[in-house]
């Protein structure tokens, strides 16, 4: 079963790129995801065995951000086919500087999308660390093509610091590794297993101070990846910049895969007795990135950034879970399923909003709900829901966190944390409520080819928003058991309750 | 076998300070491509056995890829991009090479202060590891162009390559491959990047990369 | 005291001026011509010895004294450094100071003297001398002491004994090192391509000429003689402490460093016909390369 989850977008990818017919490949496109989450789901039936001596195993954390990634990846596919289809051919006119570009091929960017679709599979099943290393840099390769669709400067500019930052970071998580591999190497001096059934298992004999490097580094490295601050600088470029499904893949997707690797660190760094350290560390990243992405959503005038800078925001929420362990870890893991499936709806919104109004510029949209009457409400729905407000699910998760922190006492973190959300919060709804509001701009916003003016709202683009919200509200109403169940056992890798 | 050992990674540190040093991006390149030379020849001196199989492999496939095929894919890049072939750096040339001969100091101190577990063939090795990482990240933070940081990137993965093949020298060959071909697609992916910068500004220039930002004075 | 303990003084005070002509007819051989005949610097310190002086009004005694100071000091560097697997005249622990502080009062002469004419082109010439000097100390310095733990003891006579082949293959890549750092240094102070040409005409190009722009007659002389026995005494050290083959007999030991010196001078002769000199702010980075490859060489040793 795992070996067909990876190997079927891959071989997608693969045609993709040699077929010559667009609707031909965006089926395609379509057909991998569908086959991918029905993979998926099957998997929770019955969970897969492990494969390739304990290579390749999909446990509690790995099915839930595999879940995410795959219900994320068919949202996307489904508003790609529509996305493409709309998207001008040849020349076209940048509306921030009026300078000429054209866009990737297509079989580029479908065939970049099924690879990725592909690593951030290999991450959540892979089980030995230096395979996890591989699969994380491979998402990184798979992305940038995917950053790169409108070929213009800014673009360049943002895939050419998402490369760098994230190789040398990433790089650094290599470090990490092998001084994880020094720290297992023991005294019989046999070959160190990097599996990390076999790490948690001998934790008992890990060197602790090569451990404790070790830790270090894969943070520093992973981090980047996740977009913990201060490694967060290549995130609201490359978020921006990007076609809008691209950046909801990249929020909601893997960032989750980098937590995931932060995750399987922190898991041997417990068995090694070392998990304070880990705590404390993942603490102040997760405060830190909660008040820088305040300071910078305050005030933004690109609304694509506001929503990077949100991304940054929870998962310094999703560090600090982890960090305060107990309750704290299972609003974590609640809040990746809950944040993914809001930053979706919100980027693929955000998407219709460029599409309508030609602009990134806050300042430029005004009267969106008169304009776009489905995505209008949505847009005002997603920034409630991901500011944490009830009775969507966001609320559900932060307050657990939140409840975690002041069971153990924190109220130092607790009382830092609600500041730093309230930020976010005044920050976000200004903007948001300022675009939804308001009469439609003089001579009304440019009209999208293919579509008068005035026109009703394709439901085409806002239908998988649109299912993707119920799902928010849904979780913020009622969990359903299952997923309980496998949000509880993934906090339970890392001591939580 | 100390003794190869020990003038082999000499020389690997003679590269770091020669791509310090050098001027001309052609130059750095094949510095480069000597350095992935080098290095491919670590894994049958620090590793198992002078010819045992695993070691052959990885040689044979680190002198292919970073001796040959890098260097060819960035020449190419090079070529590609009709641009002025020196370098500009933002730290002069004589403080980039007091800096490297200053972090082989640093890596000399921090390997003396590591406590390793298994014995490594030679003394040299972590320290030698650890000043190419930090030369790399130097090549990479002070240069300009997008070709030189794309070779800092390699050279930094080199660093982290000796450091793997000295302190954890029965690592599963799957995994040093697959190591090997994620470097090489970044790099292949890289090439066609600064290609594309080329044709967007006609220099490869990264100072051009620096419109977004988040304050824009008024 | 052993045959070239103090045959080795007098055949530096006789044959140094040969080694620049030997460079001179290399050089000439690698650019077709014939060249002068080796034997021409010989000539031309007749020449200049049986001429007047004329001094400048703005020049003081400082400008008379410093030949005489430049070349006292080389000569009593040629008693320090040994030759030809004996040990020198005047040899003792952390000798190899000596040589340094004597080579850099010799400079010091030069560089006063310069300055005391007043002229820019001096002042110019003797900026970047000093500047040049500072780089090329360290790496002096570096290689030297490096030699000296190889060899365990810092006089220069024990760094020539202990050379010899086990050595070499002992200390394994720290001798290539000290060699590569002292064949920098020994073109720097001697005023050789790639650092500074000895053959240019223009002012602003030079380092070394320009310095003794304003000598003329016997100073002149006097100071083209203690150039000649620098190069000497800098070649001598590089060829004792890196030539690794001791016969055992004096006589064949004093060929095999004679064999030594006049292949350093092919060798220089060889660098300077085929490389072009360095841009000017390329020299420190040549330099500080060389420090850097004898700091290396140290910690390997020390090792």
């Amino acid at each position: 079963m795992i070996p067909a989850l990876i190997a079927l977008p891959a071989l997608a990818g693969v045609a993709a790129f040699t077929l010559k017919r667009d609707a031909v490949r965006r089926a395609l496109l379509i057909g991998a995801a569908i086959g991918h989450g029905a993979m998926t789901a099957s998997c929770w039936w019955r969970r897969p065995e492990p494969v390739a001596s304990g290579w390749l195993a999909l446990d509690a954390a790995g099915l839930l951000f595999l879940t995410l990634t795959s219900l994320l990846f068919l949202a996307s596919a489904v508003y790609a086919a529509h996305y493409l289809r709309h998207e001008e051919r040849g020349r076209r006119t940048d509306f921030k500087e009026g300078l000429l570009f054209s866009n990737a091929p297509e079989a580029v960017f479908t065939g970049c999308l099924l690879f990725f679709l592909s690593t951030m599979t290999l991450v959540c099943a892979s089980r030995h660390l230096g395979l996890l290393w591989v699969a994380v840099e491979g998402t990184t390769l798979a992305s940038a093509p995917l950053i790169y669709f409108h070929r213009h400067h800014r673009s360049l500019e943002a895939t050419w610091k998402y490369l760098v930052i994230c190789s040398v970071g990433i790089g650094l998580a290599l470090l990490g590794t092998l001084c994880l591999a020094v720290a297992g190497a023991g005294s019989e001096g046999g070959p160190a297993s990097m599996v990390i059934d076999d790490l948690i298992a001998r934790g008992g004999t890990l060197q602790p101070d090569w451990l404790r490097l070790a830790f270090l580094l894969l943070l520093v490295g992973y981090g980047t990846k996740m977009g913990l601050a201060p490694l967060h600088t290549w995130l609201p470029d490359a978020h921006s910049e990007s076609p809008s499904l691209v950046s909801a893949l990249l929020s909601g997707a893997v960032l989750n895969c980098a937590f995931l690797a932060v995750l399987r660190s922190q898991q041997v760094l417990e068995a090694g007795g070392q998990g304070d350290l880990g705590r404390n560390l993942l603490m102040t990243f997760g405060l830190a990135s909660m008040g820088l992405a305040g300071v910078f959503v305050l005030g933004q005038t690109d609304y694509k950034r506001m929503l990077a800078y949100s991304s940054v925001e929870h998962m310094g929420i999703l560090a600090l879970g982890v960090g305060i362990g107990g309750a704290g870890a299972r609003g974590a893991m609640l809040h990746a399923v809950n944040h993914s499936l809001t930053k979706g709806v919100l980027f693929l919104v955000a998407g219709n909003i460029l599409h309508l109004y030609r602009t990134k510029e806050v300042a430029g949209v005004r009267g969106l709900v008169r304009a776009l009457p489905i995505s209008g409400p949505l847009w005002i729905a997603g920034m409630l829901a991901v500011t944490g407000s009830p009775p969507f699910g966001p609320f559900l998760s932060e307050f657990t966190v939140l409840y975690g922190a002041l069971e153990q006492g924190r109220s130092v973190v607790a009382a830092l944390y609600l500041v730093f959300l309230a930020i976010v919060f005044v920050g976000m709804g200004q903007t948001v409520l300022r675009m939804s509001q308001g009469p439609l701009p003089e001579g009304g916003p440019a009209p999208a080819a293919g579509r008068p003016a005035g026109a009703a709202e394709p439901w085409t683009s806002a239908m998988v928003p649109a299912a993707l919200a119920l799902i928010v509200l849904m979780l913020g109403v009622y969990v359903p058991p299952a997923l309980d169940a496998i949000v509880l056992e993934a906090a339970g890798l890392v001591g939580g309750r | 076998m100390t003794g190869w050992l020990d003038t082999l990674l000499v020389l690997i540190v003679l590269t770091n300070l020669k791509l310090l040093g050098t001027s001309r991006l052609g130059g750095c390149i094949r510095v480069v491509a000597a350095q992935g030379v080098l290095l491919g020849g670590l894994p049958l001196l620090a590793g198992g056995g002078l010819l045992a199989p695993r070691a052959l492999l990885l040689a044979a496939a680190g002198v292919g890829l970073k001796g040959i095929v890098f260097p060819w894919l960035l020449l190419r890049a090079l070529r590609e991009a009709k641009v002025q072939r020196e370098v500009q750096p933002y730290l002069g040339f004589t403080a980039s090479m007091l800096i490297g001969a200053g972090v082989l100091g640093i890596g000399l101190w921090a390997g003396s202060r590591l406590p390793l577990p298994t014995a490594v063939r030679s003394s040299l090795l972590v320290p030698v590891a650890l000043a190419t990482m930090l030369t790399g990240l130097l090549v990479v933070v002070s240069r300009s162009k997008a070709i030189t940081q794309v070779l800092g990137y390699l050279v930094f993965e080199n660093g982290i390559y000796a450091f793997g093949v000295g302190i954890a020298p029965d690592a599963p060959v799957l995994v040093e491959l697959g190591i090997l071909l994620d470097v090489f697609v970044a790099v292949f992916v890289m090439g066609i990047m600064i290609f594309h910068i080329n044709r967007e500004f006609d220099d490869i220039d990264t100072e051009r990369l620096s419109e977004l930002r988040d304050w824009r004075p008024e | 005291m052993r045959t070239w303990t103090w045959l080795h003084p007098l055949i530096a005070l006789a044959f140094a001026p040969l080694l620049g002509g030997l460079i001179a007819r290399t050089k000439a051989v690698f650019a077709g011509r014939t060249g002068a005949p080796v034997l021409q610097p010989y000539f031309d310190l007749a020449k200049l010895f049986r001429k007047g002086a004329v001094y400048s009004r703005t020049t003081t005694t400082v400008f008379r004294a410093a030949p005489t100071v430049g070349l006292a000091a080389i000569i009593v560097a040629t008693l320090v450094v040994p030759f030809g697997g004996a040990p020198a005249l005047l040899a003792f622990p952390g000798d190899f100071l000596l040589v340094v502080g004597l080579l850099a009062i010799g400079r010091f002469a030069t560089v006063i003297a310069a300055l005391d004419t007043g002229s820019s082109f001096e002042g110019m010439g003797a900026s970047r001398e000093v500047q040049f000097a500072a780089l090329a100390e360290p790496a002096l310095f570096l290689s030297l002491a490096a030699a000296g733990l190889a060899a365990g003891g810092s006089s220069l006579s024990r760094m020539q004994a202990a050379a010899s082949v086990e050595s070499w293959l002992a200390a394994g890549p720290a001798l290539p090192l000290i060699a590569a750092a002292l064949i920098a240094v020994v073109l720097a102070e001697n005023s050789r391509i790639p650092v500074d040409d000895p053959n240019t005409h223009l002012e602003l190009t030079m380092i070394h000429e320009v310095m003794i722009l304003d000598h003329g007659g016997p100073d002149l002389g006097l100071i083209l003689y203690g150039a000649a026995l620098k190069l000497w005494v800098m070649g001598a050290l590089l060829v004792n402490i890196v030539l690794p083959f001791r016969a055992g007999d004096a006589w064949v030991d004093g060929g095999i460093s004679l064999a030594g010196m006049v292949l350093l001078a092919v060798a220089i002769g060889t660098i300077e016909s085929s490389m072009a000199r360095l841009r000017l702010t390329r020299v420190p980075q040549l330099l500080v390369g060389a420090a850097t490859l004898a700091a290396l060489a140290l910690v390997l040793v020390l090792r």
